[in-house]
């Protein structure tokens, strides 16, 4: 389960590079580049590369709203994410999906959702199929908080324990559904308590800690493999920005913010590194610099590309 | 000049006063309390009236649509707001199996009270599925009531009259239209559901239109004006259940129909409208088949263009009429 100082130091650069994505993603907004909303998982990247850092790369992911650093971690191209984001017909979905609903198909990762929930009973079918075909691949499931007080989650979770199917679902507490905090929207302490419920193994970590994220899903993603079917593990975070672009930020205070801003986990997992002697600062701020030279690239590449052709609108929605 | 809202305020504003009328008045559904629901229709409202009449949830769709049906069902008159449209899809148990049938299946021994609002349409660039119109969901279930205001004034009449209808309401908001302004007497009033108004009068062609695309069709009739065609523009205003006298008699008076919505064309209220004018008395006196102008029959793309381009906008609408009152259809 030990991971070698090249994997970290590529860890690190996810990190880096979802974090340089989302600040981009917010310039471009305020540009007027795009159309629409945007939800921004700043501060919670330890948990979205923590946990896909236990899959193998065949492994599937299913992600939510906020899943840039989902997308990223299952190693998107740049190019082709910013091209979505941005509605061209270079991007993941040729700008039909937009980053609520950016997929990769070919690399795993069976789509963002905007339906909050959405897309945990589909991996409970992913997990089905896997189990059907004897793949020996696995199915991670990502989702809020806020999407564990859903029917789906209920469905889905009793579902894959039942047929002891290889998904291991992630819900990543960042304590807040919008403006429900979690504290009020449960009537329990940790989310990670209700896999008893459905007869799977729950854990709780700290979603701020790579290392402690990648041990618990890897524990998950292990067990799942070897027929021992799925695991709830809850990745406590925290998201710096607000919802979505029109939060007004009225249900939590600047000084909660501000204490979980000192918690930034890519600072965390640097200070590891460079404690451990297996990266000194230097090398950190090159990769830091390589990120986010590959989110430049990834705007230069996303602006020079067309727009859609209308002729072709009702494109995809048969087969 | 008459003190003008915009429509979200006008939405408020009939919450707000009905709330201080009537006691049994309450809100329920995500992020209405202090965040002031996702579009800021409930904004202030829990200031005014306390977590326990603006009651914030969890994400639970089918919860909040069994919650008011069992609220409503004893003594309350809850308005649930589910954020948007597309999430109708969860609740939609409760709303299409239970809510809707129970006085029926009770032998008519209960009512079932409620309003349940929630903003539709596309323009926003949130894609395929937070853009929807769904109303021909519900329109298609006998027990529920389907309202689509087009303007704040009717807004705000058409919410008050929901709240104190004994039935189940769908609400139906635009969100390109929650900042539109008109205006809006400051006292409480009613409008009366399944009243259906001619929102412009004209003598050349009728469009039938539906929420925003009432607006759309007003603005396309001012361009054909200047053309020298006359459009009368109707508003169904409740698609269920319909008013159809005042459409029907247009289409008497002007002898061709343009039917515009924004939901997808193919099972869409359109077809309805068409046939309840065909079989009218109006058919006789149709110069010209019923055509409908409708959204295409595909998922709300993200693309700003495409989606543009996916719903019927003011120049379909001046085309398509202008083709009819021309006689080239
Ligand atoms: C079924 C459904 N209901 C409501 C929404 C509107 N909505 C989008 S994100 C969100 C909050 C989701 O909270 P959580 O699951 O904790 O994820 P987070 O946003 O915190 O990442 C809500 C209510 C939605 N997209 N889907």
């Amino acid at each position: 389960m030990t991971l070698t100082a090249e994997k970290k130091h590529d860890l690190l650069r996810q990190m880096y590079t979802i974090r340089a994505f989302e600040e981009m993603a917010e310039q471009l907004y305020t540009m007027g580049k795009i159309h629409g909303t945007m939800h921004l998982s700043i501060g919670m990247e330890a948990s979205a590369v923590g946990a896909v850092a236990a899959l193998q790369d065949d492994d599937f992911i299913l992600s939510t709203h906020r899943g840039h650093g989902h997308c990223i971690a299952k190693n998107a191209d740049l190019n082709l994410m910013m091209a979505e984001f941005m509605g061209k017909e270079t991007g993941y979905c040729r700008g039909r999906g937009g980053s609520m609903h950016i997929a990769d198909v070919d690399g795993g990762n069976l789509g963002a959702n905007g339906v909050v929930g959405g897309g945990i009973p589909i991996a409970v079918g992913v997990g089905l199929s896997q189990k059907m075909q004897k793949t020996g691949r696995i199915c991670l499931s990502f989702f809020g908080d806020g999407a564990a007080n859903l029917g789906p989650f209920h469905e889905a979770l009793n579902m894959a324990a039942i047929w002891t199917l290889p998904v291991v679902f992630v819900c990543e507490n960042n304590q807040y559904a919008m403006s429900y905090s979690a504290k009020k929207a449960f009537a329990i302490d940790k989310i990670s308590d209700r896999a008893a419920a459905y007869g799977m193994p729950g854990e709780t970590v700290d979603g701020n800690d790579l290392m402690a994220v990648y041990t618990a899903v890897r524990r998950a993603v292990d067990r799942a493999r070897d027929g021992g079917g799925p695991s709830l593990i809850e990745s406590s975070t925290y998201r710096w920005r607000g919802h979505s672009k029109s939060d007004a930020n009225r249900y939590r205070s600047k000084a909660e913010i501000e204490e979980w801003r000192a918690k930034d986990p890519i600072a965390r997992f640097r200070q590891q590194l460079i404690d451990a002697g297996e990266l000194d600062d230097q090398g950190a701020d090159a990769i830091m610099q390589a990120a986010s030279g590959a989110i430049d690239t990834a705007v230069e590449f996303a602006d020079s590309s067309p727009e859609p052709d209308l002729a072709t609108i009702e494109d995809g929605v048969y087969a | 000049m008459p003190r003008e809202l915009t429509y979200l305020e006008a939405v408020r504003e009939a919450l707000q006063q009905e709330m201080r009328r009537d006691e049994r008045v309450f809100v329920i559904g995500e992020d209405v309390g202090v965040y002031g629901g996702a579009f800021g229709v409930t904004r202030g409202m829990v200031e005014e009236f306390g977590e326990e009449r603006i009651i914030d949830t969890p994400i639970s769709e089918l919860g909040i649509a069994g919650a008011i049906t069992g609220a409503a069902l004893t003594g309350m008159r809850p308005v649930g707001e589910i954020m948007f449209m597309d999430f109708t899809t969860l609740a939609a148990e409760q709303l299409v199996n239970q809510a809707a049938k129970i006085r029926f299946m009770f032998g008519g021994n209960a009512t079932v009270p409620f309003v349940l609002r929630t903003p539709a349409g596309s323009g926003t660039g949130a894609a395929a599925q937070h853009s929807q119109s769904l109303e021909n969901w519900f329109v298609h279930v006998p027990g529920l009531k389907v309202v689509m205001p087009s303007t704040p004034y009717d807004a705000k009449g058409l919410l008050v009259a929901s709240i104190r209808d004994d039935n189940p309401v769908m609400f139906i908001e635009n969100k390109l239209l929650y900042k539109s302004r008109g205006p809006v007497p400051e006292e409480i009033y009613t409008l009366p559901l399944s009243v259906s108004e001619v929102k412009r009068e004209g003598r050349d062609v009728t469009i039938v239109a539906t929420a925003i695309m009432v607006q759309r069709a007003l603005e396309a009739a001012r361009q054909l004006a200047e053309m020298g065609i006359e459009v009368e523009v109707v508003d169904p205003r409740t698609l269920k259940p319909l008013d159809r006298q005042p459409i029907i008699a247009s289409v008497i008076k002007t002898g061709r129909v343009l039917i515009v919505h924004e939901a997808c064309k193919t099972g869409g209220f359109g077809g309805e409208l068409a046939a309840v004018i065909a079989g009218s008395e109006a058919f006789d006196f149709l110069d010209a088949p019923i055509i409908r102008l409708a959204g295409r029959d595909m998922p709300i793309p993200y693309n700003r263009t495409l989606e543009y381009h996916t719903v019927p906008q003011v120049d379909d609408i001046v085309q398509a009429a202008r083709k009819l009152a021309e006689g080239s259809v």
